[in-house]
């Protein structure tokens, strides 16, 4: 941050520097004094906030310009310690991602739209779940306080600790899950079901990660909802209003603000999520519910395919951003219509 | 505007986090020495015994000992099977990791093609005692021929067939089973209640890849032709794992629940605890006294050898094992080939295989009565006889990845009761194939 001024440089409190006839002024302080006060005072916000703007691009757009370098090389174990010496892959990388007639790109197609799905049902249980448990924790009654804190747990705990107790009582032979469903005579004790494979996998992963997002929604609707002036709740009851009609009419569309952000934050969580399946499954997950990030993380770290990985991560990154735009254009052009 | 604007920096953070994911894997921030203390080593040691804690139980001793020889001190860390390949790739990546650490043999060739480890060359070779100390099968298995070693062997293994001596007296069945048959029937008679035949690790993919390879050998198949080109989907290899597979589908002497096994010490557990009767396995013993077995509860066979008229392989076993590497990237390389002799040296090759029920791997340390039992000898002499090592090629991990995983979800099918077809396997197979063409 050499350009960053130090204003008490030139106060003749430090050591003398520089060999010019001033002794006593630093060099940096002498260019300092000769810029007029007023662009001093207009540009110190700028400088301020340089330190933020470098460390944003090291930590966010240096890996990924990296990251898009690493889709055009041959990245393998050969090149591991060397990356830069690996030999151009070109687009290769991405034809064989997007040739639905190979292997890898037949089930990079294959959990892409399972990730879709995924992603539409868990942000769809989680806004209700959220918006619901809102709704009621609203209105004072005894024990609120307690009921909110216990609803916060899974957002609280670890994720490695939530996801592998329900690991554990999903397990077919030993888990919770299943001694229960057995005990209320909803299963066979002889054939119990799978969770953790095959394709109640799906399921599982649905609710462990609905389970770990909603608390989430949850918080940030709540604190939405203490922006509704209570004058519009007395109003409307007067009016006769009863509590559907409140909800639909005065809750949700104040809410909508809110809820714009909590769905696209709570959409790219879910469609990014890789903690949750990996402790769920462990390194290979069932076909059935093979999400994309595992599916990428399987193609360069497990396979030892890092361009490929790279390449599928970058497409990702490109569809994530189209999607993203296209909701922000339609919501802000929605508000300002309305 | 301001909920707005916490979007659009949310959705930056949480885009640009999807496009760094290929970037590194964080959990390999391992301890590199610095300049400062040149006296301490850091060690991987993969986890042999029953959990990381017994493992540095087992080990410390030993590093005291060789701390009070030579003045330096090893920081040992147990890595789960699972991280270790993972956690050796993010240290080559970034050069930054332990001085010395495990490998399993099997993934030598694989990372000896990376050139993040010290080769072995003559002269190295010369300070450890001579190529000669070493039992042959085993430095085998240490990287492609012809080539310096990547690692040195400490801990030989290869496969064998553990069973119940007590379900099998109950069964009325005298000796453990000679021939395939022989086994699937011995399992049927085994197999009632909650007790059943035999136990898999049918979600373990390295465990998977091992029994792809040894039940392909015995059905002729090469998993690499001789340029080095995967070949997974040939006919002996179809058939080699469906006959794997079928143990649970078809002969239904494996307990459906061991598609879910995945972290390679639950078919074991099994073993241990009598919910199983038979059990292919490497050495078990810190497992089997863990669980308060004596010598007397369990035998150990060879796995049946195929008929040989059938023109497959008389291969029962694979040169199973772990080696010893030292990273290029240490700053403290002296130290670090010190340790490796002492590691490989007499008495902590018998102490060590000892605790580890394992097979020593230098010549000079089988005079140790302890490694005369029944149980050690049968090892031996698969290992020394019908024992075949992977195939040593750049390769293999992949080989073992995805040909692994793929009979993750095969098992997975046979637990819920769909039916696998020898079109399915091939299916499963090419897939695992094309995938590998696709990287090379």
């Amino acid at each position: 941050m050499s350009t960053t001024p130090r204003p008490d440089a030139g106060r003749g409190a430090g050591p003398p520097s520089g060999s010019s006839g001033r002794p006593g002024k630093g060099v940096l302080a002498r260019l300092t004094d000769r810029i007029p006060v007023r662009i001093r005072r207009v540009s110190l916000p700028y400088l301020l906030i340089i330190p933020a703007i470098l460390l944003e691009l090291l930590i966010h757009l240096v890996p990924m310009v990296i990251g898009i370098g690493m889709s055009f090389l041959k990245l393998t174990q050969f090149f591991l310690r060397n990356w830069s010496a690996a030999p151009s892959a070109g687009l290769s990388n991405y034809q064989v991602a997007v040739d639905f007639d190979s292997a890898v790109g037949s089930s990079l197609l294959h959990s892409f739209l399972i990730t879709i799905v995924f992603t539409v049902l868990t942000v769809a249980l989680s806004w209700f779940l959220g918006t619901m448990g809102a709704v009621l924790m609203q209105g004072a009654f005894r024990g609120r306080g307690l009921l909110r804190a216990l609803f916060l747990v899974p957002y609280a705990l670890p994720v490695y600790a939530g996801v592998i107790t329900w690991s554990f009582m999903l397990q077919r032979d030993s888990g919770l899950v299943n001694h229960i469903l057995v005990q209320l005579h909803l299963a066979d004790d002889s054939d119990r079901p799978f969770w953790l494979i095959g394709d109640n996998s799906f399921i599982s992963l649905i609710v462990v990660c609905v389970w770990r997002t909603w608390p989430f929604a949850f918080l940030v609707l709540m604190a939405g909802l203490q922006n509704i002036s209570g004058d519009l709740y007395e109003a409307s009851a007067i009016d006769g209003a009863g509590w559907w009609r409140q909800l639909r009419s005065i809750t949700l569309p104040l809410l909508r603000p809110v809820n714009q952000v909590v769905v696209l934050v709570l959409f790219l969580w879910t469609f990014n999520d890789f903690n949750t399946p990996y402790v769920l499954f462990g390194k290979s997950a069932p076909e059935q519910a093979d999400l994309i990030s595992i599916h990428i993380y399987q193609s360069s770290f497990v396979t030892w395919n890092f361009g490929s990985g790279s390449a599928m991560s970058v497409l990702l990154l490109l569809f994530l951003l189209v999607v993203t735009t296209v909701y922000l254009v339609a919501t802000s052009r929605r508000r300002s219509d309305a | 505007m301001q909920i707005r604007k916490l979007g659009i920096i949310a959705i930056a953070g949480a885009l640009s986090l999807s496009a760094a994911a290929c970037g590194g894997d964080d959990t390999g921030s391992g301890g590199s020495t610095g300049a400062a203390a040149p006296k301490t080593l850091t060690y991987w040691a993969s986890n042999q015994g029953t959990s990381l804690e017994n493992d540095k139980q087992v080990l410390q001793p030993e590093l005291d000992k060789f701390e009070k020889q030579t003045g330096i001190k090893v920081n040992v860390e147990v890595v789960p099977w699972a991280d270790l390949l993972n956690r050796i790739l993010a240290a080559t990546t970034s050069g930054k990791g332990p001085d010395v650490l495990n490998i399993g043999n099997t993934w030598s060739a694989s990372l000896q093609a990376t050139g993040a480890f010290v080769p072995f060359d003559d002269k190295l070779m010369a300070e450890v005692g001579g190529k000669e100390r070493f039992l042959g099968p085993s430095l085998a298995a240490t990287g492609v021929a012809g080539q310096p070693p990547t690692a040195l062997p400490i801990y030989g293994m290869t496969y064998g067939l553990f069973y119940n001596k007590k379900m099998f007296k109950e069964a009325g069945i005298a000796e453990p089973p000679k021939t395939w048959d022989e086994l699937i029937a011995d399992g049927k008679k085994l197999t009632k209640g909650d007790q059943w035949g035999l136990a898999v690790e049918g979600a373990s993919v390295s465990e998977n890849a091992h029994h792809a390879f040894i039940f392909g050998q015995q059905h002729g198949s090469e998993l690499f032709d001789p340029s080095g080109k995967p070949q997974f989907d040939t006919p002996q290899q179809v058939a080699a794992i469906k006959q794997y597979v079928d143990l649970m589908a078809v002969h239904k002497i494996v307990n459906p629940s061991n598609a879910e096994y995945s972290n390679g010490t639950e078919a074991v557990q099994d073993f241990t605890s009598g919910k199983a009767a038979m059990l292919m396995w490497q050495s078990i013993a810190s497992q089997v006294k863990a669980a308060g077995m004596t010598d007397d509860d369990y035998g150990l066979a060879p796995i049946p050898l195929p008929d040989p008229s059938q023109g497959g392989k008389q291969v029962n076993g694979m040169v199973a094992g772990i080696n010893l590497a030292i990273f290029k990237s240490s700053e403290n390389q002296d130290a670090a080939l010190q340790f490796v002799k002492f590691m490989t040296g007499k008495e902590a090759q018998q102490s060590l295989n000892k605790t580890y029920g394992s097979l020593p791997t230098v010549k000079d340390a089988y005079d140790d009565p302890a490694f005369q039992t029944p149980m050690i000898k049968t090892f031996q002499e698969i290992l020394g006889t019908t024992s075949a090592p992977l195939p040593q090629v750049p390769e293999e991990s992949q080989f073992e990845t995805l040909v692994g995983t793929a009979m993750n979800t095969m098992f997975a099918d046979a637990a819920s009761g769909k039916p696998i077809t020898d079109e399915y396997v091939k299916a499963k197979l090419s897939d695992a194939n094309e995938q590998m063409l696709a990287g090379s």
